[in-house]
């Protein structure tokens, strides 16, 4: 779990490794949480933690980055030292207060994970800038929910699923249409330049 | 088993236009979809309050939005048949257009009637997706830009609603009911744990004001209700709008209920209140037609989000808010398709003589003008009034001279915008007199009927009216 952390923590060019690691790991969850629910349902979770969490969504991103050359790494507004202390910061306070929240219906350590690694997705959105740092920020927020799914919704197997399928449904899209679309349009995939729209 | 057909026949319908890709197969399946809508809406009406595949119920407030969604969407078809009869599009993009609105007028009409929180999540996914589609109809560059943002956020927003359905889970989990039914949860609001319920109400709320247009998340929608061809628009600004404030209403519902039912209202009062004056900030300084309607949008919508705060006869005048402005917006967004053939520009500073080229349509945009800021021939004037009254016995006076004030400011600025485009000399060099297009009388009738419609339900409701709406607070008071 704090592998996981540390992981989402230092994020600078390797975020695609970093995604096919969320993958793997979120793998790992399912393994250990969902062994008592039916097969089938299992077997799709898994299928879709790993097919597509750790091979797709990752090659796919691969191509979008080769395919509009952008080799630079995604420079944040702040530096990589101050990102690391607020993030490292804003998790000690998430345990701290997840500490204090009774436990039982969920277990504690899913549930820091879980909102730490949204956090981390949001970090990634706002601080950003270039296009794909801000899908890559996305696809983190949604592991994170499907974690948190998962560490609240034990006894919401339905929910869970309904989750991860509109995971999917979204990303594909999102991914498919839009990001490629903006970068052949926006040639430099950087944030500044979506400000035509404004008053 | 009525919605299973009528999904399976829109499925159809769908299918049918993307295949064909032919204008006479467009208009066809429209109508016939147009049809199914009504049929559709009346059956769930004569079965009101009956569970349907166990987790759709029509209730009361599902049916007041089914009904304004049917009127809007034929409307809307009508309006869509007209623009694409000046434009040059491809039969692909044209047929991408009808796929896109008819699921769109779907998945809105399910997200209505929905009982439990997780199926309405599901619909509200894919008017997103729908409506992203319309936004990027033009393909240029701004339009993928308005699509994109308008994606992205409202991606970020789903997942937000979702973390928040998992806490009201958390919720139904500790308190040993079955499942996230909306019925359920207004019988046991008492056994739900408080703390969850805030976390989960302060997330629902947040992910649905991108739809409803509030603060925080308002911004997006500006960018769609601009960018999507007016027809399109017209269903963003009214029944977009409207399953936004659903969202939040039936988790209001069931907070109204609870202890924490003044902080609930304190956190609606903040994010409307800042509504509006977001809104009067932005209408001052405008640049574009399609924009400033979207703004007002914005302020409407707050003064909804006041009158569920402060309670009593608010509640009435909201809804009653949220029908008429439904009706009085869209119907401003088809004459901007006019205003936009016309004057071939959105921008305020290209208009002008409006009243000497479309005599008709300047007619009914002066009396749209009336009913959009509620002076008196207009019905939202009565729901208005409702909602300021309830402020005034609530005895928030202060918020109600600040509300007031900053209404004086958007009546001012749209008054001027608007003159300007009726009245004033046309300033733009690159348009020709002579080429101008013509725009038929037959055209502006539909949005008169629907701005008489306001000022008849705001001054004589029907008793059915009277009757949902009032079966819609049953469970406020």
């Amino acid at each position: 779990m704090s592998l996981f952390v540390c992981s989402t923590a230092i994020r600078l060019s390797t975020f695609i490794k970093v995604l096919v690691l969320q993958g793997l790991l979120l793998f790992g969850f399912f393994i250990i949480r969902l062994n008592e629910i039916n097969i089938t349902n299992l077997i799709l979770l898994l299928l879709e933690t790993v097919i597509f969490k750790s091979i797709i969504i990752p090659s796919f991103l691969k191509y979008i980055i080769k395919k509009n050359k952008l080799t630079r790494e995604a420079e944040p507004y702040i530096s990589n030292f101050s990102s690391i202390f607020i993030f490292t910061f804003a998790n000690l306070i998430l345990f701290f207060l997840a500490n204090t929240l009774e436990g039982g219906v969920f277990q504690n350590i899913y549930f820091v994970g879980a909102v730490s690694t949204i956090f981390s997705g949001f970090f990634l959105i706002i601080l950003r800038h270039k296009i794909i740092t801000n899908v890559i920020g996305f696809i983190i927020l949604e592991n994170g929910v499907v974690i948190l799914s998962l560490a609240v919704g034990k006894e919401m197997p339905m929910l869970v699923n309904l989750g991860i399928l509109l995971d999917i449904f979204v990303t594909v899209l999102v991914l498919g249409i839009f990001a490629n679309k903006l970068g052949d349009v926006f040639k430099e995939g950087e944030v500044d330049q979506l400000n035509q729209l404004k008053d | 088993m009525a919605i299973i057909i009528y999904l399976a026949a829109v499925a159809i319908f769908i299918s049918g236009i993307l295949i064909f890709r032919k204008k006479t197969t467009n208009y066809i399946f429209s109508i016939l979809f147009i049809a199914l809508q009504w049929t559709f809406n009346v059956y769930e009406y004569n079965h009101r309050n009956i569970e349907q595949l166990q987790y759709f119920n029509p209730d009361s407030i599902g049916l007041i939005l089914l009904f304004v969604l049917s009127i809007v969407s034929t409307a809307s078809l009508y309006y869509s048949f007209i623009f694409f009869k000046h434009t040059n599009d491809t039969p692909r993009s044209k047929s991408i257009y009808f796929a896109a609105l008819i699921t769109l007028i779907t998945s809105l009409s399910c997200a209505y009637i929905a009982n439990h929180i997780a199926i309405m999540w599901i619909f509200v996914e894919l008017t997103t997706l729908s409506s992203a589609v319309l936004v990027y109809h033009n393909r240029s560059s701004k339009s993928l830009e308005a699509a994109w943002k308008y994606l992205f956020i409202s991606s970020i927003s789903v997942a937000l609603i979702f973390i928040g359905i998992l806490f009201l889970g958390l919720a139904v989990q500790e308190a040993k009911l079955d499942g996230i039914f909306f019925s359920v949860l207004l019988k046991n609001a008492t056994l739900l744990d408080p703390f969850w319920l805030k976390a989960a109400f302060l997330l629902i709320f947040t992910g649905f004001t991108v739809k409803a247009g509030l603060v925080p998340m308002y911004t997006v929608g500006i960018d769609a209700k601009d960018k999507a061809p007016s027809p399109a628009s017209a269903i963003f600004s009214s029944a977009i709008m409207n399953m936004g404030f659903l969202g939040i209403f039936r988790l209001f519902e069931v907070i109204s209920k609870t202890g924490i039912h003044k902080w609930a209202c304190m956190v609606l009062i903040i994010s409307a209140s800042l509504s509006v004056f977001i809104s009067a900030a932005y209408m001052v300084r405008v640049k574009n037609f399609k924009r400033m309607f979207a703004y007002s949008s914005i302020e409407h919508m707050g003064i909804m989000m006041l009158g569920m705060a402060v309670g009593g006869i608010g509640y009435y005048g909201a809804i009653l808010h949220l029908i008429l402005h439904s009706f009085a917006k869209s119907s401003l967004f088809y004459q901007t398709g006019a205003i936009f053939r016309v004057m071939k520009s959105k921008l305020i500073k290209d208009s002008g003589n409006y009243f000497g080229y479309n005599t008709f349509g300047a007619i009914t945009l002066i009396l749209g003008f009336f009913i959009i800021t509620a002076m008196p021939p207009s019905g939202m004037f009565v729901s208005e009034f409702m909602i300021f009254r309830s402020m005034f016995e609530a005895k928030y006076l202060w918020l109600l001279i600040i509300i007031v004030i900053l209404l004086c400011f958007i009546i001012w600025a749209m008054g001027k915008n608007l003159f300007k485009l009726l009245f004033s000399k046309l300033e733009n060099a690159q348009i020709i007199e002579k080429d101008m297009e013509k725009i038929s009388f037959v055209e502006s009738i539909p949005q008169l009927i629907l701005f008489l419609t306001v000022i008849y339900i705001g001054f004589y409701p029907p008793p059915f009216v009277q009757n949902l709406i009032q079966q819609a607070l049953v469970n406020l008071k």
